[in-house]
């Protein structure tokens, strides 16, 4: 009884309290809501006329509640699946390890540019944001294609004769995809580095570290959060990928994307397409749960 | 300590600058130091003191001039390849490695082997009594801990040169005065030169072998810490080092072994000679402690004691006093309308002659205490 006044009276609805329900609801509307739909989807039957299938059903006074596993088994059988997934995760990783070659000196030399300078190179930086992400990956096709500019360009200077095959091939995805998420891993790294106490660069030199010893020793370990954060950044929505692959990538650039919309909208088999939807974010969890253990440790030092 | 000089200086700065954007930070130094010295350079933020350190370290390349350790130019040798180590302030010791790690940072770049880095960094640890703590993080550790970890490691590679920064500014009051000794302790013990900068000083009287008093870019004196406290070259110096009464007049008898000085206060005996001429504009420099405080006219044989040195007395009212346990300091404003600072031991718990607020009273000093200044 006590209980039900207490709920009555409201006195538990604190500000503090308010203020994490809104973005918890949202977040269980807008994303365990969903997710606990296509986890359900997952586990039913393929029916043209029904998508959403039947998971139980109350006939004669019985309940029957029939999961359907084989969705789960078919995938872990069809090699087609079992490749794209693979695919996906090369895909992912090439991006990230490319991103991050490429974005942690472009990152390094702006933490380390005069403070004046360092806005500007942020705004660039960020300057890609302001059109559309569509846009821009349609536009790599004009550079890349047969008759592109990078082609055109070749066989003008006489180095080529005929236009080399750019476009969708895994190079033309690669270079879609770093170019894409690069500004996702120069953030992080950026944010970490230009934190970074240069005492810490002094006292090596000081004790016999050459520069670049340095560099390996200090400046990348103690850069190591935001590596980490850069790289979860990447290749997270890196796996998952559609509109990248579908513009620029070809036929031996498998990506589960792509190949969930095949399901979705092509075969229309949705308790498939939800099948291969969980394995995604249980492939996704892996990293993710690595990161936050890291950054709780991290936390709990200082 | 005495220090044996040799001929040729351990460490030799000549004519040092550095600019910084067309202003002078360091403005013609020049200053030879022993080996086996800890010299300090002592001064207030912003007169350069950290800048000529850095300069030692390789961390800033001169404008001008020269620096030579052991009879070998530095100036253009990286920071990583001269014989120097620091004990950065604040320490800067590295948080993702361990105590043992950071101890044997320098010694794993020379590239020394295995057991004799493990050696050398245990032998380091038993120095600074950290034996126990190897696998510790720094930020496990206290900030006299971090202190010690910061001295071995930059004691663990044997430089020719140590150099401090500030080195105890990060500890509280208590702990800096026995980190102190100890510091001492271990530099001597490992026979180390220092170089030391501190804006304490306190820090410099106690622990540096001589001292240079830093302003503006410049040193202004450089001796061991009596002559520097009892033999202040300028007013800044004796204003900067302790507290000081100046009382300013001009010079009215210039013997060779004894001087005069006019003042508004009233003459001045001082016994010893200056480089100055008749009527010059100079001030007499009388530390608190060197100043008897009585309410009765000093006796005769108090005068005649003084008498041979020289015998000065002033009289005043007592316009504030500050106890401070060991000692009490009272400020009395003279008859001119100068005031004067005037310390007390407080030698007995019970002082019967204690003196009061508006009291008057006789302050009188014995001229060989006192220093005339000339600028």
């Amino acid at each position: 009884m006590n209980f039900l006044k207490n709920l009555l009276t409201l006195r538990w609805l604190t500000g503090r309290r308010v203020v994490i329900a809104v973005p918890f609801l949202w977040l269980a509307f807008a994303f365990l809501v969903p997710f606990l739909i296509v986890l359900r989807i997952s586990f039913t039957e393929s029916d043209m006329g029904n998508p959403f299938g039947t998971l139980m059903t109350l006939a004669d006074g019985v309940i029957t509640l029939k999961v359907k596993i084989s969705n789960y088994l078919f995938i872990a059988e069809d090699e087609l699946y079992v490749l794209t997934y693979l695919s996906s995760i090369k895909f992912a990783a090439i991006t990230t390890a490319l991103c991050l070659i490429i974005g942690y000196p472009f990152a390094y030399f702006m933490a380390r540019a005069k403070p004046t300078v360092r806005p500007v190179l942020l705004m660039l930086v960020m300057l890609p944001f302001w059109t559309s992400f569509l846009l821009r990956i349609y536009a790599w096709k004009g550079i890349l294609a047969n008759n592109g500019i990078v082609n055109n360009f070749l066989i003008g200077i006489g180095a080529i004769s005929e236009p080399l095959h750019l476009m969708n091939t895994q190079f033309s995805l690669i270079i879609g995809m770093v170019y894409a998420y690069l500004p996702f891993m120069i953030l992080p790294l950026y944010a970490n580095l230009v934190k970074m106490d240069t005492r810490f660069l002094e006292a090596a030199a000081d004790l016999g570290a050459t520069p670049l010893q340095a560099f390996w020793r200090i400046t990348v370990p103690l850069s190591k959060s935001g590596i980490i954060a850069g790289s979860m950044l990447v290749f997270i929505p890196a796996i998952g990928e559609y509109v990248i692959p579908e513009l620029l990538g070809g036929p031996e650039t498998l990506m589960i994307g792509r190949q969930l919309w095949d399901e979705f909208f092509t075969n229309n088999d949705w308790p498939l397409a939800s099948s291969v939807t969980v394995v995604v974010i249980l492939l996704i969890l892996v990293p993710m749960a690595i990161f936050n253990k890291y950054k709780a440790e991290q936390e709990a030092r200082s | 300590m005495t220090i044996e000089r040799a001929a040729e200086p351990f460490l030799l700065i000549r004519n040092l600058v550095k600019e910084f954007d067309g202003v002078r930070a360091v403005n013609d130094v020049s200053v030879a130091i022993d080996k086996g010295e800890i010299f300090a350079l002592l001064g207030s933020s912003g007169c350069g003191k950290s800048t000529l350190l850095r300069m030692l370290a390789g961390f800033e390349t001169p404008t001008q001039g020269q620096i030579t350790l052991a009879g070998k130019d530095i100036v253009s040798v990286p920071p990583y390849q001269r014989p120097i180590n620091m004990m950065f302030q604040s320490y800067a010791l590295f948080p993702h490695l361990s105590v043992w790690d950071n101890i044997a940072f320098g010694l794993r770049r020379d590239g020394l082997p295995k057991d004799e880095i493990a050696a050398r960094v245990e032998q380091m640890l038993n120095l600074v009594q950290l034996g126990a703590y190897g696998k510790r993080k720094p930020h496990q550790l206290s900030g006299g801990q971090q202190q010690r970890v910061a001295l071995a490691r930059s004691l663990a590679k044997r430089p020719q040169l140590l150099l401090l920064d500030e080195p105890l500014g990060a500890l509280d009051k208590k702990l800096r005065e026995r980190t102190q000794m100890e510091l001492v302790g271990i530099i001597e013990e490992v026979g180390v030169t220092c170089v030391m900068v501190t804006h304490d000083q306190d820090e410099a009287m106690s622990m540096a072998t001589r001292i240079a008093v830093m302003s503006e870019g410049r040193i202004l004196q450089v001796g061991p810490p009596g002559e520097i406290y009892e033999t202040p070259n300028c007013r800044f110096v004796a204003d900067f080092i302790g507290s000081v009464n100046l009382f300013n007049g001009s010079v009215a008898v210039d013997e060779p072994d004894h001087v005069i000085i006019d003042t508004p206060e009233g003459r001045h005996y001082v016994t010893h000679g200056i480089t100055g001429t008749m009527g010059m504009p100079v001030a007499v420099a009388v530390r608190p402690e060197k100043i008897a405080l009585q309410t009765e006219a000093p006796s005769l044989e108090q005068r005649a004691n003084a008498s041979e040195h020289g015998y000065n007395c002033v009289q005043g009212a007592i316009t504030a006093m500050a106890y401070f346990g060991n000692e009490t300091l009272y400020h009395v404003r003279l008859d001119s309308g100068m005031e004067i600072k005037v310390s007390r031991t407080n030698a007995a718990r019970h002082d019967d002659a204690a003196l009061k607020r508006d009291q008057r009273v006789y302050a009188w000093w014995d001229g060989a205490d006192v220093v005339v200044l000339t600028s």
